[in-house]
C-alpha cells in the first residue's frame, strides 16, 4: 500500500461524495421517490456515472500499459452468475427498498450532517458482520 | 411530459452523476484499482476479528485504501454542504428502525453478492462483467417491489 494508493481514494471519495450529494442521490427521499417511480432522474445519476465509468475502464487499459502509481488495471474478471450472487443482490434490494440507502449515498449523507443515517451504517457494518462469522463458520467446517 | 417523471429537472442529476463517474474514474487512472465500498463494511472487521473470511488476503490488502475512499465520500458531503447548503445540516424523516432494519439487510446483501449500487450498478457493469447485470436489474427490482409493499403496509 503506497501512500499515493491513499491520496487518489481519498480525493476519489471526495469527487464520488459530492456528486451523490449534489445529485440529491444521498437523500433517502429522492432515493425512495425514484423507487416509488415518482421522480426517475435518479437513472441519470446511475446513466452519466456508468458512461463515464465505462469509457475510463474500456479506454484507459488500452492507452497505458501500467497505472502510474500501480501495477495493472482491474479489469472483467468473468465472475460466475451464482445463486449466492443473486440471492444476496435480493436482500440488498429489501433493504435498500425499506431504507433508501446503499453504501456509498449513507456515508455521504453522514457527511452532510445527516445524523440517523448512522444508524442506517451502524446496520451495514453489522451485517457485514454476521455474514462474515457465518462464513467463517462455515470455512472452518470445510 | 418530461415534468411529470422529472419534476424537478435534470440538470443536477447529470451533474452529480458525471462527477460520480469521475471519482470512480480518477484513482482507476492512476492507481488500476476498481474503487468499491461495501467490501469496507467486511474489510474494516479484519482489523480487530480473526475469523478466516474476514482474514482473506484480498481484504486485509485493501483495508486502508477503502477506509481512506470512506473518508473521501463523507468529505464529500460536507464540502457540499459548505459550498451549496450555507453550512446547514440535512436530515431525514424517514423512520430510524428502517435505516437501521434496511442498514443490515444492506450489509448482508452487498457482502453475499460481492457489490452494491455503485459496486455492481457502476463499477461492475462499466467492467461489461455479467453478473453486474443481472445483480443491479435483481436489486433495482426487488427495491421498487419492496418500496411499495413498505408505503402500502405501513403507510409511510
Amino acid at each position: 500500500m503506497t501512500r499515493a494508493t491513499l491520496i487518489f481514494m481519498y480525493i476519489g471519495g471526495v469527487v464520488f461524495g459530492l456528486g451523490l450529494a449534489f445529485s440529491g442521490a444521498a437523500r433517502p427521499e429522492v432515493v425512495l421517490s425514484f423507487l416509488h417511480l415518482e421522480d426517475l432522474g435518479l437513472l441519470f445519476v446511475i446513466g452519466t456515472a456508468l458512461l463515464v465509468t465505462l469509457v475510463t475502464f474500456q479506454i484507459v487499459p488500452h492507452w497505458l500499459k501500467k497505472p502510474p502509481f500501480g501495477n495493472h488495471f482491474a479489469g472483467n474478471e468473468n465472475l460466475p452468475i451464482t445463486q449466492r450472487s443473486v440471492v444476496g443482490a435480493v436482500i440488498f434490494g429489501v433493504g435498500w427498498g425499506i431504507s433508501g440507502l446503499c453504501p456509498a449515498t449513507s456515508l455521504t449523507a453522514v457527511g452532510m450532517g445527516n445524523v440517523p443515517v448512522v444508524l442506517g451504517v451502524i446496520g451495514m457494518f453489522l451485517g457485514a458482520l454476521i455474514y462474515g462469522q457465518i462464513r467463517s463458520r462455515s470455512e472452518k467446517r470445510s | 411530459m418530461l415534468e411529470i417523471v422529472f419534476p424537478l429537472g435534470v440538470s443536477h442529476y447529470l451533474i452529480g452523476g458525471i462527477l460520480v463517474g469521475l471519482g470512480i474514474s480518477l484513482p482507476y487512472l492512476l492507481t488500476g484499482i476498481v474503487p468499491g465500498v461495501s467490501t469496507t463494511f467486511t474489510s474494516t472487521w479484519s482489523y480487530i476479528l480473526r475469523g478466516s473470511f474476514f482474514q482473506t488476503p484480498g481484504f486485509v490488502a485493501s483495508r486502508q485504501w477503502r477506509l481512506a475512499l470512506v473518508v473521501g465520500l463523507m468529505t464529500g458531503g460536507l464540502l457540499y454542504i459548505w459550498l451549496f447548503a450555507d453550512g446547514k445540516a440535512v436530515s431525514t424523516s424517514i423512520e430510524g428502525w428502517r435505516l437501521f432494519i434496511g442498514g443490515i439487510l444492506i450489509g448482508i446483501g452487498t457482502r453475499m453478492s460481492g457489490g452494491c449500487a455503485s459496486g455492481h450498478g457502476i463499477c461492475g457493469n462499466a467492467a461489461l462483467e455479467r453478473v453486474s447485470l443481472v445483480a443491479t436489474l435483481t436489486f433495482l427490482a426487488t427495491a421498487i417491489a419492496v418500496a411499495k409493499i413498505t408505503s402500502l403496509v405501513f403507510g409511510l
